[in-house]
């Protein structure tokens, strides 16, 4: 079984470290945060100029002047602190934010991303993606394995405009987890009961498979 | 020399002109100044160049001004949110430059601080870097990007005090503190206007010099994507 839109994002929580500063991409990678272990202090950066995100509001809390990168309203912690988009690109661009999560619409085998563009189609711009490929420390993307014309979005060169080259470090899609590694990808976990002939049929990049996959 | 105008209006006139580049702050309808938006709109003022992070939404912020086709060029990072701007850009009615979003508050904070250009790895090997100036440094690829300055901007803050000394408020302080440093001439409105010695110097966030006219304003303060929990 391919892992669903919360599994993807469980799976992705164990990428977490206890002291970690993370950077949460719009959409499935939001849902991360539901996933943080009680026992694990994570500082979650808003690109809009926050530092220590707290939960969406209780009804009585909405204050149009605290929302996230997603427009969405948001609410501090004790620790939290605010900062202009300068001072939050500087986190992000100088390599200070320890980890990234971002959703792609693409992903070429060298680690080159794509998600922000359709060319004619979808006019909507790169926000901060591209700030936070070329800066922030590790960069994890989790998307489904294929669009939705069953095509496979782990590409050999993406064909769609990108958001950076060579910068991603893992790929988590619905099937499995693959590595950037020297020469290629490396199928590094199967999602369960997802069997590497699948893999094979809904993939166009070109991966070696781990030993400990396998066996 | 008094700095505080009684109305957006009164703070826009004699500044305006077609064909102008104006800088407005906030990120998506946070943080916007949306009391001098609406009088730029009524003002008639055409063919600008708008620096802003977002377009608004059809209704509110900028989207007022695209709604009146009184913007020609947006220099934004995400304008997803705007139907109307997705419709004027694709008929070719309006020009458009994405910037990372990184990038344009760097431009906009080194146009403030007399730096005309920096280079950033933000972009590399992407349709951003066309054209661009690339160099090394320490084996790294870079892009040179250009100072962004504006013939007026448009920021919003939380309190000011009569000096023009900023305060801004939680997540919408954004992209207002460097806009409020690149205009020519940048006018501020704000929720409160305090006496000079009510706001804690250590406190201020955007100093006096950066402000020539200010405003109190009354705030509608949209919410995007109001989400809560149970």
């Amino acid at each position: 079984m391919a892992w669903t839109r919360e599994q993807l994002a469980e799976r992705a929580a164990k990428e977490l470290q206890d002291g970690f500063y993370v950077n949460l991409g719009i959409g499935i990678p939001t849902l991360v945060a539901n996933f943080i272990p009680d026992d694990m202090d994570v500082t979650l950066q808003s690109e809009n100029g926050m530092l220590g995100m707290g939960p969406f509001p209780r009804e009585d809390e909405v204050d149009p002047d605290l929302i996230n990168a997603g427009k969405q309203t948001i609410t501090e912690l004790k620790k939290t602190s605010y900062f202009s988009s300068a001072d939050s690109f500087a986190m992000i661009r100088g390599g200070h934010i320890n980890l990234s999560i971002l959703g792609a619409m693409e992903v070429s085998e060298k680690g080159d991303i794509a998600n922000w563009m359709i060319p004619g189609k979808m006019v909507k711009g790169m926000g901060g993606a591209m700030d936070l490929v070329a800066g922030v420390q590790r960069v994890v993307v989790i998307m489904d394995h294929t669009n939705k014309a069953g095509e496979s979005k782990l590409l050999k060169e993406c064909s769609l405009p990108l958001t950076g080259t060579g910068c991603v470090d893992r790929i988590i899609t619905t099937l499995g987890v693959f590595d950037v590694v020297e020469g290629g990808l490396k199928l590094v976990e199967l999602a369960p009961g997802v069997t590497l002939d699948e893999i094979a049929q809904a993939t166009e990049a070109s991966y070696k498979v781990a030993d400990s996959v396998a066996a | 020399m008094k700095k505080v105008y009684s109305d957006a209006a009164a703070a826009l006139d004699g500044l305006l002109f077609d064909g102008m580049t104006i800088m407005a702050g906030g990120f998506g309808l946070c943080g916007i100044p949306e009391n001098l938006i609406t009088a730029l709109r009524d003002s008639g003022t055409r063919d600008l160049t708008v620096i802003s992070n977002n377009a608004g939404v059809d209704d509110f912020g900028l989207g007022l001004l695209l709604q009146t086709r009184q913007i020609k060029k947006m220099i934004s990072s995400y304008v997803g949110e705007n139907k109307t701007f997705e419709k004027q850009f694709l008929s070719g009615e309006l020009e458009l430059e994405f910037n990372p979003q990184g990038t344009l508050a760097e431009r906009c904070r080194a146009g403030g601080a007399g730096i005309p250009a920096f280079y950033t790895k933000t972009g590399v090997g992407t349709l951003v870097a066309d054209g661009k100036d690339h160099k090394e440094f320490n084996g790294e690829t870079y892009i040179m990007e250009t100072a962004l300055i504006a013939d007026v901007s448009l920021v919003k803050a939380w309190k000011a005090d009569t000096e023009g000394n900023l305060v801004y408020r939680k997540t919408a302080r954004n992209f207002n503190p460097m806009m409020a440093t690149a205009g020519k001439v940048t006018i501020a409105e704000v929720e409160e206007i305090v006496e000079p010695g009510e706001l804690d110097p250590d406190h201020i966030h955007t100093p006096s010099i950066f402000v020539k006219r200010l405003i109190k304003g009354d705030h509608e303060k949209r919410i995007e994507q109001r989400t809560t929990r149970a």
